[in-house]
């Protein structure tokens, strides 16, 4: 430290007033070193970003592939569930456990009493976990491309990439809430809790017992399951365990509004407390 | 725009379940002052500072910074906070920590500018993790001033900074008031807010029980500290008048008293070969223990 340099620190007049030029660099700065953040947080990126991939591989391809003898319907529904699967986990446990964190170590008190843009934060947050949604759904892609002999058309995957990325919002909003209402230490336990529900009764990995199967609108995973199989005209495993074959599943405009009441109802309540508490 | 309080807390009161934490608190942080806030734990030093930035909500009274809400984000654009219990993202680099708060404010330094200041240069390209509690200190001091706030707020700026980077701290302290910068400083090294402060406020129990300069807030005290080498016994010495304690230590005698000068007198007269004289002031430190004894009694 130089006191002797001091001259340079020069102090003006205050400025308060941000140009919009400053207030989008404020926004892209937080976003970028929130990415860079998790990107170089091993801890959190490798389990999310290999472990997805990995087990589509071993069990939508490999396992499924083996017991269906190439069934291309199987592929499909193998590739638009693990999909669903693989960006759940960013979401949730991204914000979730980020902010949990963060909170309790006292960043986001800093950012609070600091002048941050008031949704920089978020929405930083955000865009981290749309990243991570995205990278595992172009591993996932490129598996099925490469071996998945599913017979999904270049537009579908295009179309898949796009909905189940935009699809992460809905878990990205919940483990956001999950982040404002617990500790570090408890938040991936609470992740979990709605997580592992999330998945089983979305129908992901096999077809839920006729009792069970009123209780899958609880899941978003469940819609978003139903608008990515839509896009490939495959049915669900439970349709498919059932000899039912495609049909409809509810419009896809009511799995989008439900996709994106989740969104705004968790995103609201978590911003709320955000902004009360801390 | 002139104001005579940059922050400022009127008649505030503030409570946490059945805690009250601050009790019609009164608080003017005035410009180009470095306003020491000392207290025990517990005492509301956290909450006041928390209502200055807007991080709390007074139940009653007022909290103002430069004249308006601390909750409107253009009045925070001239400040710069230092916090004590902060945990920042251990994998980013130094640079890019200074770079991120520095984009927060309309006109700010140079990351690389902050960074020569602070003298954190050389660890700017080092993850933030792997820094020691001193050099995470500076690089937090560097994050406070980088957007050429006109009030710093700065809880335990030292703690964990080897002797050479404290008083380098120090320093840049006092050129930053020099520069007409403001500074709000909580602390517990008592030396740090006496070498520092124009101004100290003592809070207990959640009311400001001194407000004061250094000096006044000494003169509460009254006792002055006499050091010297004498052959009359400590037990004689203690019989006179004004005289509250002698103690006897590694050949010195250390002498207690109300009004030094008149002591000195009797030393001379009485002691041919009294020598090494050291007369000193109660201290700071001296001053906080006996506000807060008085409080608690």
């Amino acid at each position: 430290m130089s006191a002797t340099t001091f001259a340079t620190y020069e102090s003006r007049a205050a400025n308060t007033e941000m140009s919009a030029t400053r207030l989008r660099r404020a926004y892209l700065a937080e976003t970028k070193y929130e990415c860079l953040r998790a990107l170089r947080a091993p801890a959190f990126a490798l389990p999310f970003l290999l472990l997805p991939i990995t087990l589509y591989v071993l069990f939508g391809i490999l396992l499924a592939g083996n017991m269906s003898h190439g069934d291309k319907t199987v592929a499909k529904i193998m590739f638009v569930n693990w999909s669903v699967f693989g960006i759940m986990g960013p979401g949730m446990f991204g914000f979730g456990m980020f902010v949990a964190t963060e909170r309790s170590q006292g960043l986001l008190t800093l950012k609070r009493a600091l002048p941050a843009p008031q949704a920089a934060y978020l929405l930083s947050k955000l865009v981290m976990a749309l990243l991570f949604s995205a990278i595992v759904m172009a591993t996932m892609t490129a598996a099925a491309a490469g071996f998945g002999r599913s017979g999904i058309s270049l537009a579908q995957y295009v179309g898949i990439i796009v909905v189940d990325t935009l699809g992460s919002l809905p878990f990205c909003a919940i483990g956001l809430f999950i982040g404002t209402l617990a500790t570090a230490k408890s938040a991936p336990g609470f992740a979990n809790l709605a997580y592992l529900p999330f998945m089983h009764l979305g129908g992901l990995f096999y077809p839920l017992p006729h009792s069970v199967q009123r209780l899958e609108f609880l899941s978003p995973a469940f819609y978003l399951d139903k608008l990515g199989l839509r896009l490939v005209g495959a049915p669900s495993l439970d349709q498919l365990s059932s000899g039912a074959g495609p049909s409809s599943y509810g419009g896809p405009l009511l799995q989008i509004a439900v996709l994106a009441g989740v969104t705004l109802v968790f995103t609201a309540l978590a911003v709320r407390r955000l902004a009360r508490v801390g | 725009m002139n104001y005579e309080s940059l922050a400022e807390l009127s008649g505030v009161s503030k409570r946490f379940g059945k805690v009250l934490a601050l009790d019609r608190f009164e608080l003017q942080v005035r410009p180009n002052e470095l306003l020491a806030v000392l207290g025990p734990n517990g005492a509301g030093k956290s909450t006041a500072i928390g209502l200055m930035l807007g991080l709390h909500q007074p139940d009653s009274g007022n909290a103002r910074l430069f004249g308006d809400s601390p909750s409107n984000v253009a009045c925070r654009r001239q400040i710069g906070v230092m916090m004590q219990e902060v945990t920042l993202a251990p994998e980013l680099r130094v640079h890019e920590h200074i770079r991120l708060v520095a984009s927060y404010y309309p006109d700010p330094l140079s990351a690389d500018d902050a960074m020569t200041l602070t003298g954190t240069s050389p660890l700017a390209a080092r993850p933030y993790g792997k820094l020691s509690s001193g050099q995470k200190r500076q690089v937090q001091f560097a994050m406070a001033m980088v957007g050429r706030p006109k009030l710093l707020f700065l809880d335990e700026p030292t703690v964990g900074l080897d002797i050479h980077s404290r008083e380098l701290m120090w320093a840049a302290l006092r050129e930053l008031v020099r520069q007409g910068v403001s500074i709000v400083l909580t602390t517990h090294y008592l030396e740090e807010a006496e070498a520092l402060s124009d101004r100290v406020v003592v809070l207990a129990k959640g009311r400001a029980i001194a407000n004061g300069t250094v000096n006044e807030l000494r003169a509460l005290v009254d006792r002055k500290h006499i050091s010297c080498v004498t052959s009359l016994s400590p037990e004689l010495i203690a019989t006179w008048p004004g005289v509250q304690a002698v103690n006897h230590d590694r050949g010195r005698l250390q002498i207690t008293a109300s009004d030094a000068d008149i002591i000195v007198k009797q030393l001379v007269q009485a002691d041919a070969n009294f020598k090494e004289l050291e007369v000193h002031r109660a201290g700071l430190a001296e001053a906080f223990t006996e506000l807060i004894q008085e409080v608690a009694s």
